[in-house]
């Protein structure tokens, strides 16, 4: 006897618990095995791009906070950076350190709840979620007694940053660095060797190392492969050619490398911290520059490490107040090129393993 | 630092590799007619001395005489970027070929420059709209979108979309769901 | 104190074991009339007492156990859980039960509106069904059947056919996936929790449950110490069956949204949240019957009420459970069901095969029981621990990984792929 059966499609998405916001992912089943995938963005378009067409150079700075709102910070480093390449503004060195340090802050945080919510996809009853909230926390005050925000923090500004720190500041930031180290060992002792954690993300959403780069994946998606890319490395902006440290990298490329990779890249941040915090020199955090400022003519692309991958800013200028193309490089939307690879032949609950382990906002993918 | 290639050594391997294909250098990027485009990121891609391996970022620029799309493609191993334009003089139905045989990455930043530049891109796999929805009216990124200043009183969508087709974006007891809900 | 317990032996007022009270009032109806008419009252009141008394005792459970399972999860997550309704946020399950009963309860307009009424409904029967057999006391079985053991199977594996009521009526292709991963596993885990029951049942030679815990209570021991793979596999079995973290791929809530029941809305998925809570207690009243010793606590029970010694133990033990939940990511189907074909059904039959190796040498040679227990506990417990410990070294997944840290690069141009 043959069974007459027919695949089964499903939205998985745009509500559902495990897709990060809005993102909806159409998948064909033939039982519960993934035959065909298709992703479906734009949610939470808000035109991004077009609305900093009509704004000053400076008023475009919140705008990126709510791109990536995971990683304000990061964001507000990249746009700040392609506009001072664009008008050819040096930031003081006071302002560079404090820029290096509130990215690492924010990759810090990041990536706490990076790996929270994928190790709450692949099933955990949200336990490892809360503690790295704990320390996700910590950060976002830091945050929150530099800045006055917690998420969209506004702190960059063309020429350094808005504010300098506050006397408190370095004290607690010096807590915390003292007491991370210890937490990351104890996230390390709970998470790493978990079994179940390793059966369900090993071998899970692998992505061979030539696909990785013709994908033009970036961040830990591409470091998980072993391919050690990184901006901070490879075009060091800032001042992070003067910090010693390392770029961790897996070896097979799945989910649970990825995961490898985020862990590793807590301590590196660590380090630098460690190395940033003391040598923060004294002098002007900022120079002068006009609120309306009118780069030249001319286009400039600068990138930042974003705890998600490579943040790229395209900004062409036409002389005026405000850009006159503004494109945003987002690593989350670029990392999801290889979803559909990922996915399918997998499982249902290995493709939100998956996409869980790429580590996007819906508000970069879809901006 | 990553080096950024000056256009003149993009052109000079070019010529030397694609004698026909015409590249032109303009300060640090490189002019690409779109005929040669594709031969010329091929060669540029498996070229020993260039490798640009990984497409950084693609996107296009409205210059409202014409469009210009940028790819920045960079090489991990020898870690120098270049930057590569193609013009495109037509503004009703732009056309260029799609580099997604080159570099797999640019299958989604090219829909996104579709969906909101309207420039299709031949050869391409899937090219369907991704941030807006098939029928939007209007491509948003080109500059003459919105015309507030030209004294437009309500600039983008005229009505609501698929409105003509006999069911808007509400639902309801009249809603019929259409023949083909998803393109 | 012999002249006191003695005073207070099987008198009506004496409370250490509920059943006295309403064994007297039953002999008393049974004395009406000429002493044989009446006996269809007794019968009928003492129906309606147990009845009265498990629905009771299980209404006041749930409300309990949402508080202490919120609350305890909520230390393992280090935050403080609800603590704003009530002092320490005790009257939250009053809070939740009341914000259930407002809720709209929706039905799908394409769904089987008969069956998807009735599955919240038909799902709560099997959990009051199995609190029925289990001995709360002595005398305090609502109904002391002789295959309770049997029947505690034969009742739970009803469940499945509510959860695909529930995932086929809603007519939602997360709830028809749940239901039928459900299903798959439940079927799955039905075997070697039957096996290790059959274990259970072959040592003690008794099929009803006050026996089994008459029998520990003769021997002065726990079962646990002489059944340890019994214990084990009964303990992962049962609790796959709940939906509960690291088994709750029915309702995997990162994937599906809500399995079977993601179309229930108010006190529909409230009574679904209940089951789920019922049965998680009727596992651990069944684990702490049949493995420690149930309302026997080494003697102490003549002077603390059996029912709060057993009540204790099943609280006890239910905190295994919150601990399982809180601490462990959840398993994908496949392994979930590899892991009951090929770990926990081969310990269930070598732990069958023991014993019943073990039962023979004990009964035919007539050793005493005082020499022939320790050494069975002491093979037993060397048994199971050379059994796990040698399949987590040989077939566990964390020894296999490579590579266990990611490697550290400092010179990234060095190690670029060519």
């Amino acid at each position: 006897m043959t069974i007459q059966t027919e695949p089964f499609i499903v939205n998985i998405g745009p509500q559902h618990p495990s897709t990060h916001g809005v993102f909806r992912m159409r998948v064909v089943l033939d039982g519960e095995k993934i035959i065909d995938a298709d992703m479906v963005v734009g949610y939470l378009h808000r035109s991004l791009e077009k609305l900093a067409e009509e704004r000053t150079y400076t008023q475009n700075i919140p705008f990126t906070d709510r791109m990536d709102y995971l990683s304000a910070m990061s964001n507000n480093l990249g746009y700040c950076m392609a506009v001072e390449k664009l008008a050819g503004i040096r930031v003081p060195e006071r302002g560079q350190y404090l820029r290096v340090i509130m990215a690492e802050l924010q990759r810090i945080a990041n990536h706490s709840m990076a790996i929270g919510t994928f190790i709450n996809d692949c099933g955990a009853w949200q336990t490892p979620l809360m503690w790295m909230f704990a320390e996700r926390e910590k950060i976002l005050d830091l945050f929150e007694m530099t800045c006055g925000a917690r998420l969209t923090c506004n702190y960059m500004r063309i020429g350094g940053v808005a504010f300098d720190i506050p006397d408190e500041f370095l004290p607690a930031v010096n807590g915390l660095l003292d007491d991370l180290p210890r937490k990351i060992d104890e996230y390390e002792k709970m998470l790493m060797e978990n079994e179940i954690l390793i059966a369900r993300a090993r071998g899970v959403g692998t992505i061979p190392r030539d696909l990785a780069i013709s994908a033009s994946l970036t961040g830990p998606m591409i470091r998980g492969c072993g391919i050690p890319f990184d901006i901070r490395k490879a075009d060091p902006y800032a001042v992070y050619d003067r910090f010693d440290f390392a770029i961790p990298v897996g070896e097979n490329g799945d989910s649970y490398d990825r995961f490898l990779v985020r862990m590793a890249e807590l301590r590196e941040s660590v380090k630098i911290l460690k190395q940033a915090v003391p040598a923060l020199p004294g002098g002007p955090y900022k120079v002068d520059v006009p609120l309306s400022i009118r780069p030249p003519i001319g286009d400039a692309y600068a990138r930042v490490e974003s705890p998600k991958g490579e943040l790229g800013y395209y900004i062409v200028s036409d002389g005026g107040t405000a850009p006159y193309r503004f494109h945003v490089r987002a690593p989350s939307y670029i990392n999801l090129s290889v979803l559909r690879e990922m996915v399918i032949g997998a499982s249902v609950a290995d493709s939100i393993v998956s996409l869980g382990s790429i580590d996007i906002v819906i508000g970069e993918v879809d901006r | 630092m990553t080096l950024e290639l000056t256009g003149e050594r993009v052109v000079a391997r070019i010529n030397e590799l694609l004698p026909d294909a015409h590249a032109e250098a303009v300060g640090k990027s490189v002019y690409v007619p779109a005929e040669s485009l594709l031969a010329v990121c091929e060669a540029l891609r498996d070229d020993a001395d260039l490798r640009m391996q990984h497409l950084t970022s693609m996107t296009a620029v409205d210059y409202v005489t014409h469009f210009e799309t940028v790819y920045h493609v960079q090489s991990l191993a020898k870690n120098h970027l270049a930057v590569l334009k193609c013009r495109i003089d037509e503004r009703d139905d732009p056309e260029i070929p799609s580099v997604v045989s080159v570099w797999y990455g640019a299958q989604l930043q090219e829909r996104e420059v579709y969906d909101l530049f309207g420039i299709r891109f031949a050869g391409h796999p899937d090219l369907r709209r991704i941030f807006l929805w098939e029928g939007f009216a209007g491509y948003p990124l080109r500059k003459d979108f919105l015309q507030i200043a030209a004294g437009a009183q309500h600039p983008g969508l005229p009505h609501f979309p698929k409105q003509e087709q006999g069911f808007g974006v509400l639902t309801g007891p009249n809603w019929t769901a259409p023949p083909s809900h998803e393109s | 104190m012999t002249a006191l317990s003695g005073f207070l032996l099987s008198q009506w007022y004496d409370l250490r074991d509920l059943g006295n009270p309403v064994r007297a009032l039953i002999d008393w109806i049974n004395g009406w009339g000429d002493g044989t008419t009446f006996h269809w009252v007794g019968y009928i009141v003492a129906g309606l007492i147990g009845a009265a008394a498990i629905g009771l005792f299980l209404g006041i459970a749930m409300l309990s156990l949402i508080w202490i399972e919120r609350k305890a999860v909520s230390r393992i997550q280090i935050r403080y859980g609800p603590n704003r309704t009530g002092p320490f946020g005790l009257l939250q399950p009053v809070a939740d039960a009341l914000k259930l009963m407002q809720k709209e309860a929706l039905t799908p307009l394409a769904g089987d509106k008969i069956v998807f009424w009735l599955a919240p409904v038909v799902i709560f029967i099997p959990t009051l069904l199995v609190f029925g057999v289990l001995p709360f006391g002595p005398k305090m079985t609502a109904a002391n059947i002789s295959v309770a053991v049997l029947y505690i199977v034969a009742i739970g594996s009803a469940t499945p056919l509510v959860i695909f009521m529930a995932g086929w009526s809603s007519n939602n292709k997360y709830s028809l996936l749940g239901a039928m991963r459900g299903i798959a596993m439940a079927i799955s885990y039905e075997i070697p929790m039957v096996l290790s029951l059959l274990g259970v049942v072959l040592f003690t030679g008794h099929m009803d449950l006050n026996g089994i815990v008459q029998w520990q209570q003769k021997y002065h021991v726990w079962l646990i110490v002489l059944q340890p793979l019994a214990a084990l596999t009964y303990f992962i079995s049962a609790s796959a069956e709940l939906n509960r973290t690291p088994t709750d791929i029915a309702e995997a809530e990162s994937e599906i949204v809500a399995g079977y029941h993601t179309e229930y809305s108010g006190m529909k998925f409230g009574l679904f949240y209940a089951v789920e809570l019922g049965n998680a207690l009727a596992v651990s009243g069944i684990w702490a019957t049949l493995f420690f010793g149930g309302w026997w606590l080494f003697g102490l029970d003549r002077w603390i009420p059996a029912w709060l010694i057993f009540l204790g133990k099943m609280y006890i033990l239910y905190g295994a459970l919150i601990i399982t939940r809180g601490t462990l990511p959840r398993l994908r189907i496949d392994q979930l069901l590899d892991f009951a074909w090929k770990f926990l059904l081969p310990l269930a039959l070598v732990n069958v095969l023991v014993v019943a190796l073990e039962v023979t040498i004990w009964q035919e040679n007539g050793i005493s029981a005082g020499i022939v227990l320790p050494v069975f506990a002491v093979v037993n417990i060397l048994l199971s621990v050379v059994l796990v410990v040698g399949y987590v070294q040989s077939f566990g997944f964390a020894r296999r990984q490579r590579p266990r840290r990611a490697r550290l690069i400092t010179d990234t141009l060095a190690a670029m792929p060519q």
